[in-house]
């Protein structure tokens, strides 16, 4: 009989005592009740930077909110994810890094293009599939790319994202070793849901970036669902999901996903220490989404109670308090600043339908940067000026007619 | 013009050392491309003139490297990914279908992919099953990319030259069983051009179009069926997409009897695509349908005789040929 060894030092599940509600219910969706790391040294931020943090919030939600209402009008078709509830994320993560700093994400975007600072008015016009949309109402929902703000994407495939990661992190790292023969220390960072990490890209793009010492934060927006599986239904080890990338020599944090002032503490010392070392992180950021995975999702799968214990904790209404007892945002300062919102996605809204569909020329334009057979080149979108890209070197020399 | 003796093999190393030499956006990646020198010896002794920060060893990890390839690519870099055989892409299809060949459709313009995909396709000899496969036959239905498949070292250097320069993504197919093959290339600079067909036999009867090794075999059959007074014009269409269709019909239109010999399967290929062309621009023209030799409609087998039997070769082309012309 042979004597097995000893078991790995994992942590395990906790023992469900009597813990408060609120613990209890985040332990029910998370797996733990002490998740969250001691933070690293809080990040002095002017108050001024936490009204800009918060009006970015209030304008994911109130854009989300406008889109929810577009879809229900057939305005916006295909499928549409809503980032309500999961906005600290992605405007703590974009502040937390610089604008030159790749960032790749989702199919759950549109809270990552207002926060690199795309337009709303070329965000909600893709998703009315116009001509004044980001990709020229081409992409959908789940493609917002922005070359000047350095955002590769939106995409649709779960997991999809994480090997391409990798190669904006890669392709950081290259330009300065090679091209540049010096050191500019972009980090890329890479945007995952909780369902993506049992995707196989995933694994190859975490051994390929702990390999090959990348400099891309793998953040993985954590929100307990995998559409309508909850992550202990589908994820093992999910109540520590860093010991995943510890498989992967790949240092682990757990963030508090829900409070935009930490997000952005964690992810620059995160990022600080990635453009330090060119080495891959990655973060759990427990987060939770409000709303279901898609507009068709009745959310049977969770009680609403669990609901209300997260909307509690609603990212928005939490920084708005901490600003309101800082004395740095005032009633009236709070009502003005979501008027100007509000005014600001009515006017998208208004663009946007006012915005001519795709003509039949774009139906073979941007299939290929090369001209040839019926494929007429490439050209930016409005949002980038239009311009014709450049078709660079000819590969096809000929004026037969080709297929 | 100096002219050399070179194998096929020698000829993409010469293509990717030359686009390296002046474009340091160039780099090689893929499984043993480095230390090992190349599973079949393509990459030998480019890690010491290159160094391992543009000759990339990885790990066994299509899905990996290939999206990071893509993901490097979006960034402005020029990537060249070795697939050891292009039947391990896929494990990589999500990647080098939904990924390289889409972005710039949707970014609306914003992103290009500028990258190279290469490695042996087809049967290489008793593989069997798995590791035989012409991935043309899957991937020419997918718009967004260009594939060229050659057939001799001249052309291997020139297209590949041509696909490292140029912006959009390609699919570059070659052939285990050719890497050993000798051929003229010239020592001076040169590219060969995608989507035209090259005539490399001219004859009144019938026009054989094909592409990468099964060209051979169709050299061959002319060679045997002009014995028996049946000439037999060849066209080696060199890219499968964009696809030379000018070049092939202004053949048919001068011998009236067409066959299309393709190494993938038959149901929904690059050959069945090119037959309905065939159809469509020389309905006048033809004697008889455009026949077809494709590999049999089968799982490849490992058995000698079974996988020469398999696979297209001269004389299943011959027949196809007497059938094509059997009114002359």
């Amino acid at each position: 009989m042979t004597t097995l060894p000893p078991p790995v030092n994992v942590p395990t599940t906790p023992s469900s005592g009597s813990p408060a509600p609120v613990v209890a219910v985040h332990s029910k969706v998370f797996g733990d009740t002490e998740h969250l790391q001691a933070p690293p040294p809080a990040v002095e931020v002017p108050a001024e930077r936490m009204r800009a943090w918060l009006r970015e919030m209030f304008l994911i939600r109130e854009f989300e909110v406008r889109c929810m209402q577009a879809y229900q009008e057939k305005k916006i078709g295909g499928f549409c994810h809503v980032y309500i509830g999961q906005e600290a994320v992605a405007v703590g993560c974009t502040a937390a890094v610089e604008h030159r700093d790749p960032i790749v994400t989702a199919y759950r975007d549109h809270g990552h293009a207002l926060a690199r600072g795309m337009d709303p008015k070329h965000c909600m016009a893709e998703m009315f599939g116009r001509i004044g949309g980001c990709a020229k109402g081409k992409g959908g929902s789940m493609h917002m790319f922005d070359r000047d703000n350095n955002l590769f994407g939106g995409h649709g495939i779960v997991g999809a994202q994480t090997p391409l990661g990798a190669g904006l992190a890669f392709a950081c790292k290259y330009q300065d070793e090679v091209i540049d023969g010096g050191r500019n220390g972009r980090v890329a960072l890479c945007f995952l849901g909780d369902g993506a990490l049992n995707q196989g890209a995933f694994h190859e793009a975490l051994n390929l970036a702990g390999l090959f010492d990348l400099p891309v934060i793998y953040v993985i927006e954590n929100n307990g669902y995998s559409m309508g599986t909850a992550i202990a239904r589908g994820t093992t080890m999910a109540h520590s999901l860093i010991t995943k990338a510890a498989g992967y020599g790949i240092d682990g944090y757990v963030v508090d996903g829900m409070d935009v002032v930490e997000v952005h503490s964690a992810m620059k010392h995160v990022a600080d220490r990635c453009r330090a070392t060119s080495r891959p992180a990655f973060v759990d950021m427990r987060t939770y989404r409000f709303k279901g995975h898609s507009m068709s999702d009745p959310r049977k799968y969770r009680s609403k109670e669990e609901e209300e214990v997260f909307e509690a904790g609603d990212p928005i209404g939490t920084l708005q308090a901490r600003l309101m007892s800082m004395g740095a945002l005032t009633e009236d300062g709070w009502r003005a600043m979501q008027k100007e919102v509000r005014d600001q996605v009515r006017e998208a809204v208004a663009w946007s339908d006012a915005s001519p569909p795709p003509p039949m020329s774009e139906l073979h334009h941007d299939v290929f940067l090369e001209p040839w057979g019926p494929y007429t080149g490439s050209s930016q979108p409005e949002m980038n000026g239009g311009t014709a890209n450049p078709a660079g070197v000819r590969t096809i020399d000929t004026k037969e007619e080709l297929l | 013009m100096t002219v050399r003796e070179i194998e096929f093999r020698d000829a993409l190393r010469e293509a990717m050392s030359e686009e390296m030499r002046r474009d340091k956006r160039v780099f090689l990646l893929g499984e043993e491309v480095a230390q090992y020198n190349g599973a079949y010896k393509v990459s030998k002794g480019m890690l010491d003139e290159f160094g391992p920060r543009r000759i990339i060893d990885t790990p066994i990890s299509e899905s990996g490297f290939a999206g990071m390839a893509i993901g490097a690519a979006m960034m402005g870099l020029k990537p060249i990914v070795e697939f050891m055989s292009w039947s391990f892409s896929l494990v990589a299809a999500d990647p080098i279908l939904n990924n390289a060949p889409k972005m710039l459709y949707m970014s609306g313009g914003q992103f290009g992919c500028p990258v190279v995909f290469r490695g042996n396709d087809g049967a290489g000899g008793q593989l069997g099953s798995t590791h035989s496969w012409c991935v043309e036959g899957l991937y020419s239905n997918v718009p967004g990319i260009k594939i060229a498949i050659p057939s001799n070292p001249y052309d291997a250097k020139g297209l590949l030259k041509t696909a490292i320069r140029g912006s959009d993504p390609v699919f570059f197919l070659e052939s285990e069983r050719m890497l050993g093959n000798k051929g003229e290339v010239p020592e001076e600079e040169y590219t060969v051009p995608f989507g035209q067909a090259k005539v490399l036999r001219e004859g009144t009867d019938c026009t054989l179009a094909s592409w990468g090794r099964p060209v051979h075999f169709c050299m061959e059959a002319a060679t045997e069926l002009q014995k028996q007074g049946i000439s037999c014009e060849v066209i080696d269409l060199r890219t499968v997409r964009p696809l030379d269709i000018g070049t092939v019909v202004r053949s048919v239109r001068k011998t009236g009897a067409c066959v299309v010999v393709d190494q993938s399967w038959s149901f929904g290929s690059p050959g069945s695509e090119l037959a309905s062309q065939v159809h469509r621009h020389c309905f006048d023209d033809l004697d008889n349908y455009v026949h077809r030799v494709h590999s049999a409609d089968v799982p490849t087998p490992y058995a000698t005789n079974l996988e020469q039997e398999y696979l297209p070769n001269a004389r299943r082309i011959a027949e196809a040929v007497r059938s094509a012309t059997y009114n002359l």
